[in-house]
């Protein structure tokens, strides 16, 4: 568990179900996380997962059931943040213009700012403030995106297969960025992902979606930093795997 | 060396075109030397006839375009955001459209007689469409992951449209413009030409009834600078508008 556990969302779903006209995709999801904790949802393509993340940031509504966040319906504003697998920076816009689009409500433009400048240390790329995002890379164009995603130091963040378009070496750099600011400020963390060794080298809790519903909640006792190679990851990775793929 | 090489073919066709003339090959008739032209322009900018004309025709062209133009912007924007507002007007705008403007030119004459409303409200006739439509594009064609990002990062309407939509329509936008600045010569031409007593036009009609070849060709050349200047003005606010764009970076 996280140092700083009181600073995360907690959330809960209760009965939460969404279907688009006949195609029921998600069906009847109960769910508690607690505060501070790091989830990984896997399963195949349509399974729910990315639907899941949708409702839960308020992008959609559930068709039914009740999705309560820090014990509140409804509005959720700068508490839930999601990033998605495009990093969508607004390319009219300099790096640290676009890291403030995460900060909702106004700010004096000295705040805004220094809350920018501060959350581009955080994700490694200070100094970059006044770049436009075409000169970026796509995996420093994602550390924006985060950095985005994090300025306004939400309490839940969302991560909607956010390292799919990179590179695999990429992409393990920054999934310990991801943990080591995940575990500096304490947020509860939902990330959706198609890779199980992702999710067993990130999270405290893997669900499987299978069909809408949680067919797997595997706890994952690692000590961190995780080593990949190591043997209980494996294991575990080798588990999700096998009923991932009914073996 | 390269920023000289565009100009070596005008060049050359010029020279051409002075030898032709001065061997005899071109009659004064058909198409006089370009020293004669020259001395016709140097005249005429003495006079001031010719500066007097030019202002004439830009003013015109200026006001129909900004008529035409901002009506065409506003519409577009409109259109392109809101789907009651495109199913109330879109249709009778594209029936519009499809009739040729210049073949109004009769038509507004009765209306206007051949002052100076009539010329106008052609050129900003002419410059809606291509504006209006392409304004339209513009909108629509925003990239919609950027609008949903706004919407999950809880962007207002307002801060949607000035973030997100109007810079994402820009490049759109300015195709519209440079078109219409396109539309926006010819129809004054084509009116200065049939029902004027000013401007560049005028001056050319006039000097064909006196056979003067030269000024003919002058204010030729004249409408063909104009809107050259006005193309690279259009240029120019676009390199600096679209400047974070790496397809108008280099341009």
């Amino acid at each position: 568990m996280p140092p700083f556990a009181a600073r995360g969302a907690a959330v809960t779903l209760r009965d939460v179900s969404k279907a688009f006209g006949e195609h029921r995709v998600l069906r009847g999801i109960d769910l508690d996380i607690p505060p501070g904790e790091f989830v990984a949802v896997v399963g195949r393509s349509g399974c729910g997962k990315s639907t899941l993340l949708r409702l839960l940031a308020g992008l959609d509504d559930p068709t039914s059931g009740t999705i309560e966040i820090d014990e509140r319906r409804g509005d959720r504003s700068e508490a839930v943040r999601l990033m998605f697998q495009e990093p969508r920076l607004l390319p009219w816009q300099r790096v640290a213009a676009n890291v403030a689009v995460g900060l909702a409500h106004a700010q004096t433009r000295r705040e805004r700012h220094n809350l920018a400048e501060e959350a581009l240390l955080q994700v490694g790329l200070a100094g970059r403030e006044l770049h436009w995002p075409m000169v970026l890379s796509g995996g420093q164009k994602q550390r924006v995106a985060l950095a985005r995603a994090l300025v306004s130091h939400p309490g839940l963040l969302l991560l909607d297969e956010p390292l799919g378009a990179l590179d695999a070496l990429t992409r393990i750099e920054m999934q310990d960025l991801i943990e080591s600011v995940w575990q500096d400020k304490g947020f509860t963390a939902i990330v959706v992902t198609h890779d199980v060794s992702e999710a067993v080298a990130l999270a405290d809790r893997i669900l499987l979606l299978e069909q809408g519903q949680i067919a797997l909640d595997v706890e994952i006792d690692l000590p961190r930093p995780r080593h990949r190679g190591d043997a209980a990851a494996a294991e575990i990775e080798g588990r999700v795997l096998d009923r991932l793929l009914r073996r | 060396m390269r920023r000289a090489l565009p100009w070596l073919i005008p060049v050359l066709l010029v020279a051409a075109w002075q030898l032709a003339a001065m061997l005899g090959l071109l009659s004064a008739q058909v198409l006089p030397a370009p020293t004669d032209v020259a001395a016709a322009g140097w005249e005429l900018a003495r006079s001031g006839t010719l500066w007097t004309n030019i202002e004439i025709s830009a003013w015109r062209a200026m006001v129909g375009f900004a008529i035409g133009g901002g009506i065409g912007f506003a519409l577009g924007i409109m259109n392109g955001l809101s789907p009651v507002s495109e199913t109330l007007t879109d249709s009778t705008l594209q029936m519009l459209r499809n009739i040729p403007h210049l073949a109004l030119i009769p038509l507004v004459i009765l209306w206007f007689g051949i002052g100076e409303e009539a010329k106008v409200f052609l050129v900003a006739l002419g410059v809606f469409f291509p504006i209006y439509l392409n304004t339209q594009h513009g909108v629509r064609s925003v990239d919609p992951h950027l609008l949903e990002m706004g919407r999950a990062y809880g962007m207002s309407n307002a801060a949607m449209f000035w973030h997100v939509v109007l810079p994402g329509a820009l490049p759109s936008i300015f195709v519209g413009l440079r078109y219409g600045l396109g539309i926006m010569w010819l129809t004054l031409i084509v009116a200065e030409t049939i029902a004027a007593t000013s401007g560049i036009g005028y001056m050319a009609m006039n000097a064909r009834e006196f056979m003067q070849v030269n000024v003919v060709v002058l204010s030729i050349l004249v409408y063909a600078v104009l809107g050259k200047l006005a193309d690279s003005v259009a240029r120019l606010l676009e390199r600096n508008a679209l400047k974070w764009n790496p397809t108008y970076a280099k341009v």
